[in-house]
């Protein structure tokens, strides 16, 4: 007997009643504490129901566990139907948990870290919304309502990267960032539109069941299979900051740490993996797709933890660190391993939440400087923090028996296994710079000599309320791999649980690719401590770099200005953007088709016209003079030219 | 008693208003005020009373009056209502509603005329909508250019006499041509077996489509050429920006909210039932006129420096989108596209309604003269956001559904290729760009100019008004089929119409 399952529609009500209380009435609240708590249990009312559904899903048996819960008819046009309804299984349920478990974690650190700010409440509104959106995208039991909660987490970022409003940011403003963010989602939103059409008129129906169940019995390799997927794969790359469509996320930081946390981690990003894991049939028709997600992915990876290796802005590191990470996540649903993709979005999730959070506690007490050459030596001023943002870097570097570790290891693992040898070294290349940076980063904010004036800061710990969720995420960022245990490494025979949770969700596909693993158990073994090897060796050499050796990389990145700068100025790809397609479609915009067809050619030509029809009138007016000799001689001429055509004739 | 002669009573029940001021003193403002909105109140009243009556499963006109006319010919005074007219009737009596609320605050000398001409406009636009006989809809199509011509001409801006010659001549020249083809037709209808000069439009309604190609073409064009003028389709869009740049803002409102869909609107009812061979062998031509309008209105609305202008250039964007859907013969297209006709009236109407409200208090529409009224005027700001977000289709509001289905429409479209549904998608991007580079340049940022510092924000006659619109906004985002519904069956009649000719063509 299912009992919780209709509770889903729940998990939306709650963050939207959210919304919309803060958002009334949310000014006249003067008590900052009321807003926060109101928001923050919202989401946690929803994890609750998430968690409560969970734990019967389990219980269920395979069949039983997937169900739709209708709420109302969408749009209803001829034989085209939509539904809002809600789809519970593995995978949705799963994310559901992240989403909110993790985001009323960011919603009661918020509360702490915007304390005092003139928004307080407008703030607040917006996450329960953005968490609101981000529900709809991943409970959503058709594409279209997907495509609701994917343009409606695009909205929320729109207001809360731009939250502060009136802020500079590099060379322009939030509203620039916010502007960008929203603008580059919606050209990877046209292509999930155009994927919708394509769906519509294959298929018939908009449904998930509908679509993968009439798919399952395509071939591998249709045409339009293929175009699809690439064509949702680009709404992807918008929503998961993959080349060619990464340039929002870094500029994303403009918005309140917490919002940061809140997209990197949590939601928005989360959502391009998410969709491609759901399409899995659809993805596992198309190799050619497959090669594509896989290569974007890994090019992802390297290029984005290219530019991490120099940044001096704490979050801009970790904003390039996620879009790196992302990749990863791609790598694995290019290669067929879509648990495993999901699984590092899991603990990715927990990890760059952390770092974040930790970011954010550490901008908190450095009255907001966020480069990290004017920090150093905070361990000792916020200890808590400076502990937890270890973790989180040990996770993400892939330290054995962190969680990233287990994440990282297994997609590396099957990129080699479903993939191929340089599939695997370009990823373990990636993973270097990750350690790398990564230490870098904590190294030079809290080891070492402080480098800023002591006497003038007095940097201090964050309040509990801040504390509380960093200590909660350090928890699950080192242990929350142990619910995969990839086969080699479990002794214990505790099996891989996550695996076997998830799994059911992808058989179709999984069949569909029919891979057989290549390399043995001692490949496996051989590869793990390859990868551990050299992400320890990278971690030690960050260290030694930036606490010992300071002047031997001042005098590298010196050496290689060239490159260096290439880095530091993110390959010159916004410039790029910028100088090619932004600025000439405005001009042609402006210079061609406003000023000359509009101004000149079609206003002119009616113009002239209406002048000729005045010069026309002028003229003809003359004829009737009111004069009786003039009309005379007219008529005398009439009658002469008459007689003339006559006679000629 | 009333429902016999309801659309004649929705249709001149503005006229009563316009009587009783005549009567007031002129410097009696309020009461000037309060009956003009107790007016428009009443024929709201009337339209909605007409909505609750109406039988959305019958595929007749409903409601009909016939009262003989001009004896002689076959020219009666004829009404009815379908679903079609009546979506667009309630749209024009909320929007007059709205508009007289909204902008009657504004309007600083010759209150009362300003009353009698936009009561006078609404009695022309419903009778637009209502009338089933072609001399009929002639005499309140051109009608209400006059009220039109008087509010641009006497409460409009700095160059209105240019902009209210320009907007004369152009519909003008457009509607003669109608005039001369609604003749003919009517001419043709006594050349057939037992025929008669007629011009009932149900009669025509048989008797058209059986024309040969190439009078049916001739016909369509005329017809269509009048329609897009007014709707208006590149590259007869150029009275467009001018019209609405000095118009008053009841008078953008109106215009952009309701005398835009009359032309496509005009399409739905003359255009394709009468000449489907004209109209089918036509539609790759209009719709990739009605792309490029897309596209083109996309790209010169992101160059604007005035933001009334840049709503304007938007308009032709939006109505593009419009027209593709009713090219597109599908009934995805045209459902879509008679949605979208309601959801560009609010959403547009609301720009024009909340772009007044900044002219009223700055006395420019420039965007460079704002910055930074987020801070200033937050209330505005929001609600300023959300109407952004609707008229660039953001799901859960209701332009995205309009949209969509026009897309869609289009994308399986029989007739129209694929890449025009693809093509016009990418309005859907530029929408994004320009309204929000335009949102940013005015609300974000800091306050740079001292003018800007003291700005009230809204009050809350300004925030009723707008928040009435904002419900529909939601309404039709979340819950379309009310809306749908009483449509489906007018859509499908004139894709019958259609099948059935390209049946006969065997074309499709």
């Amino acid at each position: 007997m299912v009992t919780t399952y209709w509770l889903t529609p729940y998990i939306l009500f709650f963050p939207l009643l959210g919304f919309l209380i803060n958002g009334l009435f949310g000014r006249k609240f003067k008590n900052e504490n009321l807003i926060g708590w109101i928001a923050t249990s919202a989401v946690a009312i929803s994890f609750l129901i998430a968690v409560a559904i969970f734990l019967e899903m389990i219980s269920l048996p395979e069949e039983e566990k997937s169900k739709i819960v209708d709420l109302f008819n969408w749009i209803s046009v001829g034989s085209f139907k939509v539904d809002f309804s809600l789809q519970v299984d593995q995978l949705s349920i799963l994310m559901t948990m992240i989403v909110t478990g993790v985001g009323s974690l960011i919603h009661m650190y918020a509360i702490g870290y915007m304390h005092g700010d003139s928004g307080f409440w407008r703030f607040f509104a917006y996450l329960n919304l953005f968490i609101f959106a981000m529900l709809v995208l991943v409970l959503a039991d058709n594409f279209l309502l997907m495509f609701l909660g994917w343009e409606g987490v695009g909205v929320c970022s729109y207001l809360l990267i731009g939250f502060w409003y009136d802020r500079k940011f590099e060379n322009g403003t939030t509203g620039d960032a916010a502007k960008k963010a929203f603008i580059v989602n919606r050209i990877g939103d046209f292509g999930f539109l155009l994927a919708i059409f394509f769906i519509v008129s294959k298929f018939g129906t908009l449904n998930f069941q509908n679509v993968f169940a009439q798919s399952s019995l395509l071939t591998s390799g249709d045409a339009i299979i293929t175009t699809i997927t690439l064509l949702l794969f680009l709404g992807a790359t918008g929503k998961s900051a993959q080349i060619p469509l990464y340039v929002w996320l870094p500029d994303a930081m403009a918005g309140p740490t917490p919002v940061s946390a809140l997209i990197h981690a949590a939601t928005m990003v989360t959502a391009g993996v998410y969709m491609v894991a759901r399409c899995s049939i659809l993805f596992a028709l198309a190799p050619t797709t497959l090669a594509v997600v896989a290569v974007i992915g890994i090019l992802t990876a390297l290029v984005a933890g290219s530019i991490g290796l120099v940044q001096n802005d704490i979050k801009k590191v970790l904003a390039y660190s996620t879009v790196s990470q992302l990749g990863y996540m791609f790598v694995a649903m290019g290669v067929g391993a879509f648990s495993v993709g999901i699984f590092h979005l899991m603990t990715h999730a927990f990890f760059k939440a952390l770092l974040f959070l930790g970011a954010g506690s550490v901008i908190h007490a450095m009255h907001h400087e966020q480069n990290i050459q004017n920090m150093g030596g905070l361990k000792k001023y916020l200890p808590i923090t400076y502990k937890t943002f270890f973790i989180a870097a040990l996770a993400i570097s892939g330290v054995p028996f962190f969680s990233g570790f287990f994440s990282k290891d297994e997609i590396l693992w099957k990129a080699f296994s479903n993939g191929s040898f340089t599939l695997w070294l370009m990823g373990i290349i990636g993973a270097a710079m990750t350690a790398f940076y990564m230490f870098r980063l904590v190294t030079l904010t809290f080891e070492g000599k402080s480098r800023f004036d002591e006497h003038k800061f007095h940097p201090h710990e964050s309040p509990k309320v801040m504390t509380t969720p960093l200590i909660i995420l350090a928890i699950l960022s080192a242990v929350g791999g142990f619910v995969a245990i990839p086969h080699a490494l479990d002794i214990f025979h505790f099996g891989n649980k996550f695996d076997e949770f998830l799994n059911p969700i992808f058989s179709t596909a999984s069949f569909k690719l029919r891979q057989i693993e290549h390399g043995s158990l001692w490949t496996e073994y051989l590869l793990m401590i390859t990868s551990s090897s050299i992400a320890i060796g990278a971690i030690f050499l960050a260290r030694n770099f930036y606490l010992n050796k300071i002047d031997f990389v001042n005098s590298i990145s010196l050496k290689f200005k060239k490159s260096y700068n290439i880095l530091l100025n993110k390959y010159f790809v916004d410039e790029a953007y910028e100088a090619t397609i932004i600025k000439p479609i405005s001009r042609v915009s402006d210079k061609f088709l406003y000023q000359i067809i509009d101004v000149k050619v079609i206003d002119n030509f009616l113009n002239f016209s209406a002048k000729f029809i005045d010069w026309l009138s002028s003229v003809l007016v003359k004829i009737q003079s009111g004069v009786v000799q003039d009309y005379a001689v007219v008529f005398v001429f009439g009658i002469v030219i008459l007689f003339g055509i006559l006679f000629v004739v | 008693m009333l429902d016999q002669n309801l659309l004649s009573l929705i249709i001149f029940s503005p006229l009563l208003g316009v009587a009783i001021l005549f009567f007031i003193k002129n410097e009696n403002k309020s009461l000037q005020k309060i009956i003009a909105i107790a007016n428009t109140i009443l024929t709201f009243a009337l339209s909605l009373y007409l909505y609750f009556k109406f039988d959305s499963t019958k595929s007749d006109y409903q409601f009909m009056q016939d009262l003989e006319w001009i004896s002689g010919f076959d020219i009666h005074y004829i009404l009815g209502v379908d679903g079609l007219s009546l979506v667009l009737i309630l749209l024009t009596t909320f929007l007059t509603l709205i508009s007289i609320i909204g902008t009657s605050n504004s309007i600083k000398e010759k209150l009362k005329g300003f009353l009698q001409f936009v009561l006078l406009l609404e009695v022309g636009m419903l009778g637009v909508f209502l009338s089933l006989d072609l001399v009929l809809f002639y005499v309140f199509w051109e009608a209400m250019l006059i009220p039109m011509y008087f509010l641009i001409g006497i409460w409009g801006g700095e160059e209105r006499i240019y902009a209210t010659v320009k907007f004369f001549l152009y519909t003008m020249f457009g509607s003669l041509l109608m005039l001369v083809a609604i003749i003919y037709l009517g001419y043709i209808a006594s050349t057939i077996p037992q025929g008669a000069f007629t011009t009932n439009l149900i009669k025509l309604n048989s008797i058209a489509p059986t024309l040969s190609k190439d009078l049916q073409l001739i016909l369509f064009l005329a017809f269509t050429f009048s329609f897009a003028i007014k709707i208006p389709l590149f590259p007869f869009h150029t009275w467009l920006p001018d019209a609405h740049v000095q118009a008053p803002t009841a008078g953008s409102v109106l215009l952009a909210g309701v005398l835009l869909k009359m032309g496509t609107y005009g399409l739905l009812r003359f255009s394709i039932p009468f000449f489907p061979i004209a109209a089918i062998e036509m539609a790759p031509i209009i719709s990739t006129i009605a792309v490029i309008g897309i596209i083109y209105g996309a790209l010169v609305a992101m160059v604007q420096t005035d933001i009334k202008k840049l709503v304007a250039y938007s308009s032709v964007s939006h109505m593009g989108f419009i027209v593709l859907g009713i090219f597109s013969f599908s009934i995805e297209g045209t459902q879509g596209a008679i949605l979208q006709m309601l959801n560009h009236g609010l959403s547009t109407g609301a720009l024009f309604l909340l772009v007044g409200m900044i002219y009223d208090r700055r006395h420019t529409k420039l965007i460079s003269e704002f910055g930074g009224l987020a801070k200033i005027m937050p209330i505005f700001s929001t609600l300023f956001l959300i109407i952004t977000f609707s008229s660039i289709g953001v799901p859960g509001l209701n332009g995205f559904v309009g949209e969509f289905l026009i897309l869609l429409g289009a994308f399986k479209s029989t007739i129209l290729s694929r890449g025009f549904s693809i093509v016009s998608a990418l309005g859907v991007v530029l929408s994004a760009i320009y309204m929000l580079w335009m949102y940013q340049r005015v609300f974000f940022g800091v306050v740079s100019k001292d003018e800007n510092r003291n700005l009230k924000d809204l009050n809350k006659t300004e925030i009723f008004v707008l928040s009435l619109i904002l419900i529909f906004v939601l309404w039709i985002g979340i819950y379309p089929s009310t809306f749908l519904k009483l449509t489906e069956i007018s859509s499908a009649k004139i894709l019958t119409v259609l099948f059935d000719t390209s049946k006969y063509l065997s074309i499709l």
